[in-house]
């Protein structure tokens, strides 16, 4: 007996049976294998409507050359550090005072009252030193692998920027514990600064906010020191590691390209 | 120059842009972009230079340095230095203090010529390399730095060390038998005055031009 195949009547779209997916037979079933693909979900969600996956695939999957060592890693090296210096150095500002009579017991309170606080000091201490030998590191592996040339100049231009900017950070932020050295590290320093001929005057009173050290001398020093520079610094970063990934980086100096034989220049012009 | 394209009319009909009225020399689009501009730099400055200002507004403001007693002409001789504390600025507590070293002027080794604000010598304790504290060190009769040793002799001359100018010096003068310490003022090498300097700003030779004062302070007039 023939089979008899009864019309199918029409199924509403929600009542449909969801698309087959990749992995799972049916998809994710249950609440649970929902929450597990929340993560997946959120970042689709963000991604179809910024297409930011690209941009970040570009930055962070990149060809190097061949011949790439731990010598590499110091400009991320330097980059964490500064990172590390704003972490700490916001939560330093949670408990620092930037007051001339003040300065020095807020930092007295945060060594030896705050929890963790001599701990998040000392962090934000010896990793200012630790960014400036790290940053010179970089810049002798930039220089001893001729990484400067063409067409990475301007990179080595915004480094020497991000230099000097991190020395600003190092002496405007040697004032802020407010004793003996720091004090008197400053005047010396704001007095090198004025033996500039012509503009050197100027420069010491615009960093002193007058003739002497004064009430407002501290604080302009903190405003140097956690607003103006590391904003400056960190867009500088940013703009160097583009050129970093649009550029790539440079293989070592002791990495000979294979040229090929037909390219030879003897054999090209015979 | 045969491929030089030839110069163009100034009116946008003659170079047959759509839309152009006759007589009209500048394209709308053209004027609105330079409309749109000039309004974006407007607002930028609006906020930029009123910032840029209050930051650097310090450094042409006046600051007037009040005379202060520093005690009795009885408690200073000729033959050595007296330590006295001034404030140098009064709303930062300790650290606005100073101290000066005072003496009585002395014609056997004072050579500059007397008025009325040098019946006393007060010399400032900034050294004049880079700003430490000098101190008067009385079996040496020199004045010491303990950054980077600078040396000056009795009257504030360098001897030796780093510092380019001798001790920076205050006014001094005498009312009802207190002396009062007033501004400060620097010297050349030959004690000639000058309006305050900074550390590490020579004045001698070309030195007083290339480190100009601050425009709102300056040494007493006529001396």
């Amino acid at each position: 007996m023939a089979k008899l195949k009864l019309p199918v009547p029409p199924v509403p779209p929600q009542l449909k049976p969801l698309p087959k997916r990749p992995g799972k037979v049916y998809g994710p079933q249950t609440p649970i294998e929902h929450a597990g693909e929340a993560a997946a979900t959120a970042v689709g969600w963000i991604d179809e409507r910024t297409s930011l996956s690209g941009g970040a695939r570009w930055m962070m999957f990149r060809k190097v050359p061949k011949g790439t060592n731990w010598f590499y890693t110091l400009g991320s090296a330097t980059m964490f550090s500064f990172l590390s210096q704003a972490v700490t150095g916001v939560f330093l500002a949670m408990y620092y005072v930037p007051s001339s009579t003040r300065a020095y017991e807020s930092i007295r309170t945060i060594n030896n009252d705050v929890f963790l606080g001599e701990f998040v000091h000392g962090m934000h201490k010896w990793g200012s030193s630790m960014m400036v030998i790290l940053i010179f590191l970089h810049m002798g592996r930039t220089f001893f692998f001729g990484a400067y040339k063409y067409p990475r100049e301007l990179n080595w231009v915004i480094g020497v920027a991000l230099l000097i900017l991190t020395m600003t950070m190092s002496f405007t932020g040697y004032l802020l514990p407010f004793d003996q050295r720091s004090y008197w590290a400053s005047i010396v320093g704001v007095n090198i600064n004025g033996t500039g001929p012509l503009v050197g005057p100027y420069l010491s009173d615009f960093l002193r906010a007058g003739p002497n050290f004064g009430a407002t001398t501290l604080s302009r020093f903190y405003a140097i020191h956690m607003l103006l520079v590391p904003g400056a610094i960190a867009a500088l970063m940013g703009f160097h590691l583009f050129l970093v990934a649009r550029l790539g980086t440079t293989a070592p100096p002791w990495v000979r390209a294979k040229s090929s034989e037909q390219l030879r220049e003897e054999k090209v012009s015979s | 120059m045969a491929d030089r394209t030839p110069p163009k009319s100034k009116y946008t009909a003659d170079r047959n842009i759509p839309g152009a009225f006759e007589g009209e020399t500048v394209t709308r689009r053209r004027f609105m972009t330079g409309s749109a501009h000039t309004v974006g730099a407007v607002a930028a400055g609006a906020f930029a230079l009123p910032a840029l200002g209050f930051a650097l507004g310090p450094v042409f403001e006046e600051k007037r340095q009040p005379w202060q007693a520093v005690g009795a002409e009885t408690e200073f001789a000729g033959d050595t230095y007296v330590p006295r504390t001034i404030t140098i600025d009064a709303t930062v507590g300790d650290s606005g203090k100073s101290t000066v070293y005072l003496r009585k002027y002395n014609s056997a080794v004072d050579s500059e010529p007397r008025d009325d604000y040098n019946n006393y010598i007060a010399i400032s304790t900034a050294c004049m390399h880079l700003g430490c504290p000098v101190h008067f060190v009385t079996s040496a009769q020199r004045f010491i730095c303990p950054c980077h040793g600078g040396v000056y002799d009795f009257v504030g001359k360098v001897t030796g060390g780093p510092p380019v100018r001798p001790l920076d010096r205050f006014y001094t003068r005498v009312e009802g038998g207190q002396v009062f310490v007033g501004p400060r003022f620097s010297v050349n090498s030959e004690l000639k005055r000058f309006s305050p300097r900074d550390p590490g700003e020579p004045l001698d030779g070309v030195g007083q031009f290339l480190y100009p004062s601050r425009p709102t302070m300056r040494k007493l007039p006529n001396t």
